[in-house]
């Protein structure tokens, strides 16, 4: 079987989608992608699909927390890392053919952080995604199960963001209860 | 009697939340619903799973994990780099050298820390035994599970020949914490090269006492040839690596794509299955216990018992104790790693590994600080989870058993 030559993921795809490739970035041998999250669908298809690419094993989905001011104006332009928004949801995706890594990277907003699900692509994103979810409070739009995961269905609050404390469960007393027991309302039934 | 309609009515209630995951006839009550754990002793930890039973058939699974969740992503964020280290033991604790290679090589990535060729060598010694010593977790437990005592006992047995060494190397049976950035911890001992090239010698016949007492065993192969088949676009699709891929005929081992530690140098093969079920995934382990062993031959024949083990760039490792005595440079060097560490730039970097179970990757997003802003550890067992129902629908529950063991789940690696 003739394997088609490989191409370069960047290129390809900004050649494909002429507005959806936000910034490229390549650091330790490593390229990311930086794509408008309105065509991420599109842009995952395309390099799942396309000969050449055939990026067909996800990885991993991981998301990063630029809180409270590493991100926004202040990275525009600057030649540093590029990040619009707060939230930085990242998937990993490997061509077994080519042996070669690439990192999607798309961005979500404070208010309301929402990705479209990758779910219809890579059956394994379930519940990476759902990790996300349920740690990093980002959700995934068109995501069949969208549960907590790691954390009690009652949690309040995503532990991974950068403005959740580093805390532990407070020890509880009989002047603290009711305050703790108001964030469980599942304990008591 | 009005006990037991007021259990009825809570248990109908909760049923309602299971709509749209179990079927339909679940919910009339034609096929019944069953708890399995979390403290069932073959769910290899606390694993829950919900089962949809029509008779003895599974019509669905749905697990439920969280049970040994323990923020060590969370905590590694408020630590600087090397304290991170002995967190990560904790999540595979069947082969905590592999996750301590995982977060060291992101790390490595990250600050561009390089590691002196013996220390590489010490690295893929330890992690060839940490292999072995956690398919013998699997191969004991998972014959014990179906029923087959004497193999469990056995394999405990050279289980503990390895923690010794362990013990030997790090002073730890289990928690060694090794490998640090840019090497590993200290010198290995002297005694330590006898003892693993005489365990070598041991160990290979034992292989063959394990596949005397299993491969060709007719019960065994009843309960797994042709049970839990994997076909290969599945797992792929269901992010399953490792040992479990290979057993449904994929030949994908991250030493091999993309070599790491100098695996490039040594000579090994990739054991394949065929057909993709739980005696192919259990023979394809047992043929990489041989290849370990050979990778450990060869990298025991060219460790020098001399020679740098950790990285000499004084701003990351520190300095030996020497040269405390002598130089005020070093003690500057000594202060400032054991108080505030090392700086890593503000960038992200997602490197993968073999581990006993599969790929294991780590994303690692630095500050520009001395700690991370996120680290992610992608751990084989948690898609190894997320890919049993896949594997059991219209299994039997005994099935099921083989199932959970074949495809070698560790739970703390799965919630972290």
């Amino acid at each position: 079987m003739q394997i088609p030559p490989a191409l370069d993921p960047v290129k390809a795809v900004r050649d494909k989608f002429a507005d959806a490739v936000l910034h490229d970035k390549h650091f330790r041998d490593e390229t990311t992608l930086i794509i408008d999250p309105a065509t991420i669908t599109d842009v995952m298809l395309f390099l799942r699909n396309t000969p050449g690419l055939v990026y067909n094993f996800l990885s991993d989905v991981s998301a990063v927390d630029y809180y409270p001011n590493d991100y926004g104006h202040a990275f525009d332009g600057t030649g540093k890392d590029f990040r619009p928004e707060r939230f930085g949801v990242s998937y990993h995706i490997y061509s077994m053919l080519y042996n070669r890594r690439l990192r999607v990277k798309v961005f979500a907003a404070d208010e309301n952080p929402v990705v479209t699900s990758m779910t219809s692509l890579w059956p394994a994103a379930n519940w990476l995604e759902r990790e996300v979810m349920d740690m990093m409070g980002v959700q995934f739009e068109g995501h069949p199960d969208p549960r907590r995961l790691l954390m009690p269905e009652d949690w309040d609050g995503h532990p991974h963001r950068r403005d959740y404390p580093m805390g532990k469960e407070t020890v509880q007393f009989s002047f603290n209860v009711e305050e703790i027991m108001k964030h469980k309302p599942f304990a008591t039934e | 009697m009005s006990e037991l309609t007021a259990t009825k009515a809570t248990w109908e209630g909760s049923l309602e939340a299971l709509k749209g995951l179990v079927s339909e006839r679940a919910m009339t009550g034609e096929t019944m619903l069953l708890n399995m754990g979390p403290h069932h002793p073959s769910t290899h930890g606390v694993l829950r799973l919900l089962l949809e039973l029509d008779g003895e058939e599974i019509i669905t699974v749905l697990p439920d994990i969280g049970f040994l969740h323990t923020g060590i992503e969370k905590n590694i964020e408020d630590k600087s780099y090397e304290k991170g280290v002995p967190l990560t033991d904790r999540m595979d604790y069947l082969s905590p050298m592999s996750n301590n290679m995982a977060f060291c090589m992101a790390v490595e990535k990250l600050a561009d820390i390089q590691v002196p060729e013996r220390a590489q060598i010490i690295r893929v010694v330890c992690l060839e035994l940490a292999r072995i010593a956690s398919h013998m977790v699997w191969l004991g437990t998972h014959a014990l599970d179906m029923g087959a005592m004497s193999v469990f006992l056995y394999c405990f047995r050279e289980r503990e020949k390895i923690l010794n060494m362990f013990e030997m190397v790090s002073g730890q049976r289990m928690m060694g914490s090794y490998f640090r950035p840019g090497g590993v911890w200290r010198d290995l001992p002297d005694p330590f090269y006898k003892h693993v090239t005489d365990f070598l010698e041991y160990f290979l016949p034992k292989i063959d006492d394990y596949e005397s007492i299993l491969t060709q065993n007719p019960i065994w192969l009843d309960r797994t040839q042709g049970v839990g088949i994997l076909e290969p676009d599945v797992a792929l699709a269901w992010g399953v690596t490792g040992s479990s891929l290979r057993g449904s005929g994929v030949n994908w081992d991250i030493r091999k794509a993309m070599p790491y530690s100098g695996y490039n140098t040594y000579e090994f093969d990739v054991p394949l299955g065929e057909h993709g079920d739980v005696y192919d995934r259990f023979y394809v382990r047992i043929l990489e216990l041989r290849q370990s062993v050979k990778i450990l031959q060869q990298a025991m024949k060219r460790l020098p018992k001399k020679g740098a083990f950790r990285t000499d760039n004084r701003k990351f490792a520190p300095p030996p104790r020497s040269e405390l005595g002598q130089s005020m440079e070093a003690v500057i060097h000594h202060f400032k790693l054991w108080t505030y560490g090392f700086d890593a730039p503000d960038d992200e970097v997602y490197i993968s590994l073999e581990s006993p179970r599969g790929e294991i990757g780590c994303y690692l997003h630095g500050t520009g600080g001395n700690k991370p802003r996120r680290v992610h550890f992608k751990t084989p067992s948690f898609m190894h989870v997320s890919a049993i129902p896949a594997l059991s629908e219209g299994a039997l529950i005994a099935d099921m058993i083989a199932i959970i063991g074949s495809v070698d789940i560790v739970l703390g690696d799965c919630d972290r």
